[in-house]
């Protein structure tokens, strides 16, 4: 009998880690032997310049440093030494916050460019001008502006989910079928009623992948965002950890930082299949 | 001398180039000598702060050392002391600012550092209770980088901040921000940079085998630009033409050494020994070999801050001041590398900022050198420093006009502690406090900076 598709992606994927994992491991074998040193000298220098070690740590260095944070994720050693677990609820808030704001301008902006080709035509220079930039680059101008790191942070995460939502919003509104929107104007349904039974569950699937590349797009940020920023949060984490040129919590952090953008992406998964409807 | 010597000693200058009373090869050696004597004078902190007063009540008084070095020996120190006294009350002024701590306006307080040891005082204070002890409840927050430090210190996020000693004089001036009166009532350290070189340019050794060389330091406006600028023109290397100078967070420089990115850096430690513990690079020169007793990083707060809340400001001050006395004695200073050394704070191994602190370190070329003095900590903020700041900033077209140096340092340097302490006890403020130094060989008069900027070959005015 041969074993399901999904069993055999299942063994496919194990065996492409573990040779991942092999090839790691053999690739930060060896190095330099143990240079000659006076003994005096060698106790003030590190183990990378004293046995020729690899400043690469390998995958178990990072296994043992995983599970050493995932042991005791909510420690507080002070202001500028906190656990993994409260540096990711840190990031994960300002992400929630930018995310649902941006969520709150977009749609409604993007149903009226969506209904109307007039303030189509009249916003779209706008939006082809501020799509493309970089959500970092407004990270002085709001230092400056609003004169608070952390709502900097959280409006670098709201100017980069915008742009995604509000496209993709108005796209789905515009496309939406004609026979619909015709057949409701010959029950003489109302605006309102109309922009809520009609196109809203039409769009839905579209402006739900919106949303699903914008919470991708504000994860990827968030992370670059509090590196410049500093203070909380898993990007604070990475950029302390560099500090430190601890390579092996720099990996951890960046497996952890995967698996947040994963459950977050595939949650608006979820989301998007609950209102896919076939046509 | 330092800050926390008795200032009615005529053998002393207040002056600090070299050794203070010319009997000794060094300043750590006179300082040896001198400990006993040292200790007992800062035995208690009230004798501490009437030394810290009595040293600015002085210098003001006698702006010329040579004046005051007279005064004393025709006196003696006690009737000296008693002439002061009568028309400035050492007494009650050093009580006013020692108890001036007594209800701060604002008990928490948040201070930004970068985790490098220059921060040491403001840094250390915490874990060891120096802020505590003066009922301030201070946060002192890591930061990513010099430009977010300026940003989130003009914001108000913080109350006051760990800065180049350069920055205070850039924000006042509007140079590469929008102009704010800052003041820097208090240097952190003194010397403790160093130039930093990839392993692979051993040989190197000539700065006239630079060109070509890509360096970094941590901001434009650092001491770190102006020494590295000052010591490659010294050479004949023009830093704009003949080798490129970037400005790079210190954390990320020994990444980028690693890399290739850069061939070498001016920078704070512990980068410096951090490259070399792992490998990567040697230390060239250290910087007290450019400028023995240079001012690097600065206790840095806006004038308004100062100005509306002088007892929470008097009782932070104090907290550094204490903490700088403390780093400033060695045999402290191990104890003080395993305090700052954790993730809280510098996030570095105990090793390395043990050895930058102690002075005893492996320089990268398999040699153990012992420069105690290669960092030192010294609360004064000369004027004289303010304006040989100005004096590169000008020469490499920093500042494009013309500046009146003199104001501007005091402006910010000294407009605070000595001016304030001065004007309770009912004097005006007179005129500043300078001293000339010697920078490579080539000697400093701050009444002179315009010819000073003239006097290089190599400038961009």
């Amino acid at each position: 009998m041969v074993p399901s598709p999904t069993l055999r992606a299942a063994v496919l994927s194990a065996a492409l880690f573990l040779a991942f994992v092999l090839l790691w491991q053999l690739g930060i074998q060896g190095g330099a032997p143990a240079q000659q040193m006076d003994p005096e000298y060698a106790k003030l220098m590190g183990v990378t310049a004293t046995q020729g070690k690899s400043a690469m740590p390998g995958p178990l260095d990072v296994a043992a440093k995983l599970w050493e944070h995932l042991k005791n994720p909510f420690y507080d050693r002070g202001s500028n030494d906190k656990g993994l677990g409260i540096q990711l609820a840190y990031s994960i808030a300002r992400v929630g916050i930018g995310y649902l704001l941006a969520v709150a301008v977009a749609i409604p902006i993007g149903f009226l460019i969506g209904m109307s080709p007039l303030i189509n035509r009249a916003l779209d220079p706008f939006i082809q001008v501020m799509k493309p930039i970089s959500p970092l680059a407004w990270m002085p101008l709001a230092l400056y502006t609003i004169k608070d790191s952390g709502l900097s942070a959280i409006f670098v995460i709201f100017i980069c989910s915008l742009w995604p939502m509000l496209i993709n919003t108005a796209f789905g509104v515009a496309s939406v079928r004609r026979e619909w929107l015709d057949v409701a104007r010959t029950l003489e349904v109302g605006a309102l009623r109309r922009a809520f039974t009609i196109i809203l569950p039409a769009a839905a699937p579209t402006i739900l992948t919106g949303m699903r590349i914008s919470v991708g797009i504000a994860w990827l940020v968030i992370v670059a965002a509090e590196m410049l920023v500093g203070g909380t949060g898993i990007g604070y984490f990475v950029w302390n950890e560099w500090n430190n040129l601890s390579i092996t919590n720099v990996i951890t952090a960046i497996l952890v930082i995967g698996l947040v953008g994963m459950v977050l992406d595939q949650m608006l998964a979820r989301l998007t299949h609950l209102v896919t409807f076939p046509e | 001398m330092s800050t926390f010597d008795d200032p009615f000693d005529s053998e002393r200058t207040l002056n600090r180039s070299g050794c203070s009373c010319g009997r000794h090869a060094s300043v750590r050696e006179h300082d040896d000598a001198a400990r006993p004597a040292l200790q007992t004078a800062a035995e208690t902190e009230d004798r501490r702060f009437e030394s810290v007063v009595a040293s600015a009540v002085m210098r003001a008084v006698f702006p010329r050392d040579a004046t005051r070095r007279a005064f004393l020996r025709t006196l003696g120190a006690s009737t000296a002391f008693a002439a002061i006294s009568q028309f400035f009350p050492l007494e009650s002024a050093t009580e006013m600012f020692a108890q001036a701590a007594a209800a701060p306006e604002k008990k928490d307080l948040k201070v930004g550092f970068i985790p490098i040891t220059c921060a040491t005082p403001i840094i250390m204070a915490h874990p060891m209770g120096f802020y505590a002890k003066h009922g301030l409840n201070v946060e002192v927050i890591k930061t990513a980088g010099w430009a977010v430090i300026r940003d989130k210190t003009l914001n108000k996020e913080y109350d006051a901040a760990h800065m180049l000693s350069p920055m205070p004089l850039a924000i006042t001036l509007g140079v590469g921000s929008t102009a704010i009166p800052y003041t820097m009532p208090a240097v952190e350290n003194i010397n403790g940079q160093a130039i930093t070189l990839a392993v692979k340019h051993k040989d190197k050794r000539d700065p006239a085998s630079w060109k070509g060389f890509k360096f970094a330091v941590p901001f434009d406006y650092s001491m770190h630009n102006y020494l590295l600028r000052y010591y490659v023109a010294e050479h004949g290397i023009d830093p704009d033409s003949d080798i490129q100078i970037r400005a790079i967070p210190p954390p990320e420089m020994v990444a980028n050494l690693r890399a290739d990115n850069i061939d070498g850096f001016l920078a704070p430690d512990p980068v410096n020994q951090r490259a070399v513990y792992d490998g990567v690079g040697f230390i060239h020169v250290l910087s007290k070999e450019i400028w023995e007793g240079h001012p690097c990083c600065a206790f840095a707060a806006s004038k308004e801050f100062v100005t509306s809340m002088p007892n929470t400001y008097a009782a932070l001050l104090k907290a550094i001041i204490e903490a700088t006395a403390f780093a400033h004695s060695s045999e402290n200073r191990k104890q003080i590398a395993e305090a700052i050394a954790p993730a809280n704070y510098l996030n570095q191994p105990v090793t390395v900022v043990e050895q930058v602190l102690t002075g005893t370190f492996a320089d990268g070329l398999g040699n153990v050198r012992k420069v105690p003095d290669r960092i030192d900590f010294d609360p004064f903020p000369w004027e004289s420093f303010a304006v040989w700041i100005l004096t590169q900033m000008r020469r490499w077209g920093q500042i494009k006009s013309d500046v009146d140096y003199g104001s501007v340092a005091r402006q910010v340097f000294l407009a605070t502690d000595t001016s304030k302490l001065m004007r309770e006890a009912g004097l005006t403020p007179p005129a500043a406090t300078s001293k000339s130094f010697v920078v490579m060989g080539k000697p400093f008069d701050p009444e002179k900076p315009e010819d000073y900027v003239k006097s290089f070959a190599i400038r961009r005015v």
